[in-house]
């Protein structure tokens, strides 16, 4: 059974902006909450689970900072320091950018040689674009509205996500791959429409597995966890939604492209 | 058929190994039978098995120091980068710290070291200890009479500073030009140190001197000959490594480098129990849902890939145990993670099955055709993963990617995960169903193609 999923190519793409816009927005005029992993700085956690953020400061001032808290609570004590000078906090944005970087090369290298053709590339590329800004969109107002911030394990969700929606992509295609093979007079509207209406079940019960492990992870886990967790679960939500509906449709409107230049 | 049993009986050994493996090293149970006690105990595996878990599990502290090597001439900046992470090292057990780890790297021209400390309880107390430069000093030992002992031996008690100290040494390396072509450590001093070392051997001919590093006994060679020329050599039954380590030791001396601490980070033991548990139970209640979608969904068939995803466990725990992988809270999250990516080759199979089933083809030849046809986006699609979790675990160590532990533990645990999961997914869930997957109401075979 085939549904005429692609007729709605256009709306697709106007819900994802619907999604993308009001997070890019945020990006630009609030940004990113960075943690101290990105910035620079020293966060103390004390026993009562207060946390105080401060600038770099070095171990044996967090401990008079503890001493003169413990006059006003004797069993007050400190669970964890972290302190990281500034210099180590530029390295890190810098090393983020160019794992994000050397990953969208490779991919788009890897999924144009295993498809033979460089929009399937392209097309899967900008879906795992799309997915990065839902991600990173969400994270911001996350950041503006909840105080939630962005540490470096953010940083290997994004690229997990990347990798995921990549995977999730690339099941489709295949499909569309095996109709290229064995069938010659479909366009690709045809394919993009055969090949969604074949994957879907797959898609959803695949998505479903791990939207309940990052679940569990997301409602039950560590605190520690909970936010990295989150954008794992969000990113698999928009990774599994961008392969049919952005992915797929973007090669569809790749075509209807070339055939009016024709 | 006849190759599917051979598969199952590999299947059945790996699992064993693996059950083996996993289970308390300490294992042994006594049982009577026909009156007689019979002891079992299982064969021991020459190393501990016990997860290793990282500094965000078992507490401790992480320290990234910066060695500041101004002073250090551009050629001999690796050795005293080498030097100060033996230094380190020493420290570290001296102080007693098990399973302490000290680590260099070098990134955006600066020269690190990162040291991790678990279970440190005063972390003041332990930075003083790392933080010093090191300090090497020639000594001479002072004896007396033991009273404990009656024939009145001699007894090493002390230790009078000489004014030869690492200032005066230029450099220490490994040489074998020596007359039995031994390994041996030589020495070489600065112009300072040379009539300071003359008249040290002159006086103490034929008596040791000690070299002192960080006030603790390093090297004790006893004076041959009066040394006037400012290069010395120390001998003794060395193998290379010793000698390596000798001259290392005493490099730290020679090149003394300020450290300055980067970043830090203290973390307690219970709160990253707590985490643990946490995680475990959120995967365990994870993996259950994941487990009953699968039976609901796919009948038997779900039921025999959730067979397979428990082999998947087993064998995953494993080979973190073998391997070890240093367990972190992240790398429990990707492990997670990974258990729902294993499921995914399942389900593409599955569902090419019933595409096949639908297309009227009977059970055993749908089965083929399912693992077949799927196998090409599950090929492409893992790729894509392994690509990603390669440049998050940095195998050759590239500077400009990361470096960082946690994100490294994430990314070998996706890995080793996603090749798992390859083969229980596809060649365990098989074989399984090639053996055990009758169904009732297979349909007859149609030839319409």
């Amino acid at each position: 059974m085939t549904i005429d999923w692609m007729k709605y190519r256009y709306l697709y793409i106007v819900f994802s902006l619907l999604i993308i816009i009001p997070g890019l927005f945020s990006l630009i005029f609030y940004g990113l909450k960075l943690s101290i992993d990105f910035t620079g700085g020293s966060v103390l956690t004390l026993s009562d689970s207060t946390v105080i953020h401060q600038k770099y400061i070095t171990q044996q001032q967090a401990d008079e900072l503890v001493e003169k808290l413990q006059e006003k609570d004797k069993d007050l004590k400190l669970v964890s320091f972290e302190t990281i000078g500034p210099s180590m906090g530029q390295e890190t944005t810098n090393k983020t950018i160019s794992a994000v970087l050397l990953a969208s090369l490779l991919l788009l290298i890897h999924i144009s040689h295993a498809f033979k053709q460089l929009k399937f590339g392209v097309c899967a590329i900008l879906a795992m674009l799309h997915d990065s800004l839902v991600l990173l969109g969400i994270f911001s107002l996350l950041g503006h509205f909840f105080n939630i911030e962005i540490d470096l394990l953010f940083v290997t969700a994004t690229l997990t996500v990347l990798s995921f929606s990549v995977h999730d992509t690339i099941v489709v295609y295949d499909r569309i791959r095996e109709l290229q093979r064995h069938t010659s007079n479909l366009s690709m509207y045809e394919m993009a429409n055969q090949a969604v209406s074949e994957t879907m079940v797959r898609s959803l019960n695949n998505s479903l597995t791990i939207i309940f492990m990052l679940l569990a992870l997301v409602l039950l886990g560590g605190d520690t966890t909970r936010y990295f967790a989150l954008a794992l679960l969000i990113g698999t939500i928009s990774g599994s939604y961008s392969s049919p509906f952005t992915a797929v449709p973007l090669l569809a409107i790749w075509d209807d492209l070339k055939n009016r230049k024709k | 058929m006849r190759h599917s049993r051979g598969t199952l009986y590999f299947i059945i050994f790996i699992c064993v190994l693996s059950l083996y493996l996993n289970l308390p090293q300490n294992l042994n149970f006594s049982k009577k039978i026909l009156n007689k006690e019979f002891h079992f105990t299982l064969p021991r595996f020459p190393r501990n098995l016990n997860f290793k878990k990282g500094l965000d599990l078992s507490g401790g502290m992480r320290v990234t120091l910066l060695v500041d090597m101004e002073k250090i001439g551009e050629g001999q900046r690796q050795t005293a980068l080498d030097s100060v992470r033996s230094v380190i090292s020493r420290r570290v057990d001296l102080y007693g710290v098990s399973e302490a780890s000290v680590k260099t790297s070098v990134a955006a021209a600066q020269y690190r070291l990162v040291v991790e400390l678990p279970g440190i309880e005063k972390p003041q107390e332990a930075l003083d200890l790392i933080g010093q430069t090191a300090s090497l000093t020639f000594a001479t030992p002072i004896y007396k009479a033991d009273p404990a002992s009656p024939s009145g031996e001699l007894k090493l008690v002390n230790f009078t500073p000489s004014d030869l100290t690492g200032n005066d040494l230029a450099a220490a390396t490994v040489t074998f030009e020596t007359q039995d072509r031994q390994p041996a450590v030589s020495l070489k001093f600065k112009d300072s140190g040379r009539d300071k070392f003359a008249k040290l051997t002159k006086e103490f001919l034929g008596k040791p001197i000690a070299i002192l590093l960080d006030q603790s006994i390093l090297s004790a060679p006893t004076v041959q000959s009066e040394i006037t020329s400012g290069d010395a050599i120390i001998t003794g039954k060395f193998t290379i490594d010793e000698a390596k380590f000798l001259a290392t030791q005493l490099n730290a001396g020679a090149l003394p480098v300020p450290i300055k601490i980067l970043s830090q980070k203290n973390i307690s033991a219970t709160l990253g129990n707590a985490s643990l548990n946490q995680s475990l139970i959120a995967g365990g209640i994870g993996l259950a849902v994941v487990a009953v979608f699968m039976c609901l969904y796919y009948g038997w068939m779900g039921f025999i890939s959730v067979i397979g995803l428990l082999v998947y466990g087993l064998i995953t725990a494993a080979l973190y145990r073998l391997i070890p992988v240093t367990l972190t809270l992240p790398g429990v999250a990707g492990f997670i993670l990974s258990v729902g990516m294993a499921v995914d080759s399942n389900i593409l199979i599955f569902e090419r099955y019933r595409e096949e089933i639908r297309a009227g083809k009977p059970s055993a030849i749908a089965l083929e055709l399912g693992f077949g046809r799927a196998w090409n986006s599950i090929k492409d699609a893992n790729l894509a993963t392994i690509i990603t979790g390669l440049i998050l675990f940095n195998p050759l160590e590239w500077t400009f990617l990361n470096t960082s532990g946690s994100v490294r533990g994430f990314a070998l645990t996706l890995i080793l995960g996603i090749l798992i999961s390859l083969f229980t997914g596809i060649v365990v869930t098989r074989t399984f169903l090639r053996i055990f997957y009758k169904p009732k109401n297979t349909k007859p075979l149609i030839l319409n193609t």
